[in-house]
C-alpha cells in the first residue's frame, strides 16, 4: 500500500514535470508551427543555470528564480536571432536547424561547465519527509514539485483562457493568418510565446535538477517524451498536453515500479529483470503508436473546427 | 529536376574519388582514410535509402537508424549463435528489416506530416529499447562480432580493401536500383503521391499500397547498410539505433540535397568528413557543426546539390 501511494505520487510528479516541458513545446508547435528539437536544450540550460546561480548565491530559491529569468532571456534571444527565420519553412528544415542547435548547446555546455555533471544540493527544509497520510511519508521536495507544477498549470490555464494575451494565443493556434490580418503584432506574440515556453522548460529542468544529476544530454531523452505527449494530446492543445503528460508520467513510473514483479510471475528471474526495464521504457511508445493508429490527430486536436 | 553541369561534374569527381580511394590509401600508406571512407560509404548507403522515401516519396521517417540496428543485430546475433555464413546473415538482415518496415509502415502510414515523423521516431525508440533488453546479446553494452561474415572464400571481409569495395559495390548497386525505381512507373506514382495524394487516389491508385512498398524497399536497403556496418565495426550496440543517429541520417540527406539521386551520398561524405576534420582541429567540433547546420538551412536551400545548381546558373 505504502509503495503504491508513493509510486502513484512519483508518477504524478513526473507527469506534471513533463507537462511543463510539453506545454511550451505544444504552444510553439501549435502557434508558430515550429518543430523545436532544441526545447530539451532549454530544459538542460535551466538546470545548469540553477546549479550555477545556486552555488553563487548560496540559496536554492534565489538560484532557481535567477535561472528562470535566464532561460526566459535565452529563449527570447534564441527566437530573435535564429528561430524566427524558420517560421513558414518546411518541418524538415526545423528538424535540421534545431538539431544543429542541440549540438551547439551540448558542446557549449561542455566548454563552459566541463564534461562532468553538476549537483544541485537541496536546502535542509526541503529534504525532510512530510507525512501525507497517517503512516505515510513523502519527500518534501517532490511534494513541492507537485505543488509548484500544479500552480503553474493553473496559472497557465487562467492565462490562456481568461486574459487577452491568452485569447490571442488561442486565436493564433487555430488560425495564424487571421490574427495577423486583424492587426495583432504577430512577431511580438511569437517571441513572447517562445520565451514563455523556454521559461517553462527551464522551470522543469531546474526542478528536476536536484533529483537527477545535471548533465549534458539530459534534455534529449525527456524531449522525446515531451513530443510523445504532445502528439498523444493533440498538437497545440494545452488540455491535451496536461492529460497526456499525467498519463505518460503514470505509465512510465508505475511500469518501472511494478512491471519487474509482474514479469517475474511469468518469466524466470534473470530474464524478467533484464526484460522489464526495456519493456517499461517501451510502454509509452507503444501507447503513442496505439493512439496514433486509432486517432491519427491525437486525442484532443486543437485545430479541429 | 535537370541536374546542372556543375553538380554533374562534382558528382563525377566524387564517384571517381571513391573508386580510386584504396589506391591512394595504399600509395600514401594511409590506412586510416580507408577505414574512415568505409564508414562513409556505408552511411551514404543508409542516407540514400532514407532519401528514397523522404526525398522521392515525401515520407519523413525520423526512425531510419532502426534498420541500421536491425541489420547489424541480424549479423551479430547469428554470429554469436555460430552461424558465420554471410549467405545466411545478409538475407536474414534484409528479411528482418523488411518485416519491421512492413509492420511499422502499415501502422505509420495512417498518419501524415509531423505525426508521421513522430510515430516513426516512436517505433525506432521501441526498437532501441528492445535491443537494450536483449541480455543474451549484450543488452545496453552491445555485442562484439568476433568473426566477420564469411562468403565461402569468395570475398574476404577481413581484408580492408576488399571490404571497402564490397561496400562501394553495394552503394552503387543501391544507387542504380533507386535510379531505376525513381524512373519506373512505380516510382512516378510514388512521386505523384508526394505532390498530391488526393488527386492520385482520385485517378485510382491505391496510395497506401504504393507508399508501403516503397517504405519496405527503403528499409531493406538500410538494413543492408546495417549488416555492413556491424562488419565494419565488429560491434553492434543499441546506440546505433538511438534517435540522434536517425537525426544524423536526415541531416546527411538534407545537407546533400533531398530528392536528388546523388545528393545524399554527397551529404554523407561532406557531413562525416566535416565531423572528422572539425574534431581534429578542436575537441569542441559540434560548436561549429551546429551553427553550420543552422546556416545551411537558412541560406542553402536544396542542400549542396541546390547550391551547385544555383552556382552554375550564375
Amino acid at each position: 500500500m505504502l509503495l503504491v501511494v508513493e509510486q502513484f505520487l512519483n508518477g504524478l510528479q513526473f507527469g506534471l514535470l513533463l507537462f511543463l516541458l510539453a506545454a511550451g513545446l505544444t504552444l510553439v508547435f501549435g502557434i508558430m508551427d515550429l518543430v523545436n528539437l532544441a526545447h530539451g536544450s532549454l530544459y538542460m540550460m535551466g538546470a545548469y543555470f540553477a546549479a550555477t546561480f545556486a552555488a553563487w548565491t548560496g540559496s536554492f530559491l534565489a538560484g532557481a528564480l535567477m535561472a528562470l529569468g535566464a532561460t526566459l532571456v535565452l529563449g527570447i534571444v534564441l527566437e530573435m536571432s535564429a528561430l524566427r527565420h524558420l517560421y513558414g519553412r518546411d518541418h524538415l528544415d526545423h528538424v535540421l536547424a534545431t538539431f544543429g542547435l542541440i549540438l551547439f548547446f551540448n558542446e557549449a555546455v561542455r566548454l563552459i561547465w566541463g564534461p562532468a555533471g553538476l549537483a544541485l544540493p537541496l536546502p535542509a527544509w526541503l529534504t525532510v519527509p512530510v507525512p501525507i497520510l497517517p503512516g505515510i511519508h513523502y519527500p518534501a521536495y517532490r511534494l513541492a514539485i507537485i505543488i509548484v507544477a500544479l500552480l503553474v498549470a493553473l496559472l497557465l490555464y487562467l492565462g490562456v483562457m481568461r486574459t487577452r494575451i491568452g485569447m490571442l494565443i488561442r486565436a493564433g493556434a487555430s488560425n495564424r493568418e487571421m490574427i495577423g490580418a486583424l492587426g495583432i503584432n504577430i512577431k511580438l506574440l511569437y517571441t513572447l510565446v517562445f520565451g514563455l515556453g523556454a521559461a517553462l522548460a527551464g522551470l522543469a529542468g531546474l526542478m528536476q535538477a536536484p533529483i537527477l544529476t545535471v548533465q549534458i544530454g539530459m534534455g534529449e531523452n525527456i524531449l522525446i517524451l515531451a513530443f510523445v505527449i504532445i502528439v498523444i494530446g493533440g498538437i497545440g492543445s494545452i488540455r491535451g498536453a496536461f492529460l497526456a503528460a499525467i498519463f505518460v508520467g503514470m505509465i512510465d513510473t508505475l511500469g518501472r515500479a511494478f512491471l519487474p514483479n509482474l514479469l517475474r510471475q511469468v518469466l524466470s528471474g534473470a530474464a524478467a529483470s533484464t526484460a522489464a526495464p526495456a519493456l517499461s521504457s517501451m510502454l509509452i511508445y507503444l501507447l503513442m503508436a496505439i493512439v496514433l493508429v486509432v486517432r491519427p490527430e491525437g486525442l484532443f486536436p486543437a485545430n479541429r473546427r | 529536376m535537370k541536374a546542372s553541369t556543375l553538380s554533374k561534374a562534382v558528382t563525377a569527381v566524387m564517384l571517381v574519388g571513391l573508386v580510386l580511394l584504396p589506391l591512394y590509401s595504399s600509395l600514401a600508406g594511409n590506412v586510416f582514410i580507408l577505414t574512415l571512407f568505409t564508414r562513409i560509404v556505408i552511411l551514404a548507403l543508409a542516407a540514400a535509402s532514407l532519401n528514397l522515401i523522404m526525398g522521392f516519396g515525401g515520407m519523413m521517417s525520423f526512425g531510419h537508424a532502426a534498420y541500421l540496428g536491425i541489420g547489424g543485430y541480424a549479423v551479430g546475433m547469428l554470429a554469436q549463435e555460430g552461424i558465420g555464413s554471410g549467405w545466411i546473415q545478409f538475407p536474414v538482415a534484409l528479411a528482418a528489416s523488411a518485416i519491421y518496415a512492413l509492420v511499422i509502415g502499415s501502422l505509420s502510414l495512417r498518419t501524415r506530416g509531423v505525426y508521421f515523423i513522430m510515430i516513426t521516431l516512436a517505433f525506432a525508440q521501441m526498437a532501441y529499447y528492445v535491443a537494450s533488453g536483449l541480455a543474451r546479446y549484450g543488452g545496453d553494452d552491445g555485442l562484439t562480432v568476433y568473426k566477420r561474415s564469411d562468403f565461402s572464400g569468395l570475398i574476404n571481409l577481413g581484408n580492408r580493401t576488399q571490404f571497402y569495395y564490397l561496400c562501394l559495390a553495394c552503394l552503387f548497386g543501391v544507387m542504380l536500383l533507386i535510379w531505376r525505381i525513381v524512373n519506373s512507373r512505380f516510382g512516378l506514382v510514388v512521386q505523384g503521391l508526394r505532390s498530391n495524394e488526393q488527386r492520385m487516389q482520385a485517378i485510382g491508385f491505391p496510395a497506401k499500397r504504393y507508399q508501403l512498398v516503397c517504405f519496405v524497399i527503403s528499409g531493406m536497403m538500410c538494413g543492408l547498410a546495417g549488416a555492413l556496418l556491424a562488419n565494419n565495426t565488429d560491434f553492434i550496440s543499441p546506440a546505433v539505433m538511438y534517435w540522434t543517429r536517425s537525426g544524423d541520417l536526415m541531416v546527411m540527406v538534407i545537407l546533400g540535397g533531398m530528392g536528388t539521386l546523388f545528393g545524399p551520398v554527397m551529404g554523407a561524405v561532406v557531413f562525416l568528413l566535416l565531423e572528422e576534420f572539425l574534431s581534429q582541429i578542436t575537441e569542441y567540433w559540434a560548436l561549429i557543426m551546429g551553427p553550420l547546420l543552422l546556416l545551411i538551412v537558412l541560406f542553402g536551400r536544396g542542400g549542396i546539390m541546390g547550391m551547385l545548381g544555383r552556382a552554375s546558373r550564375g
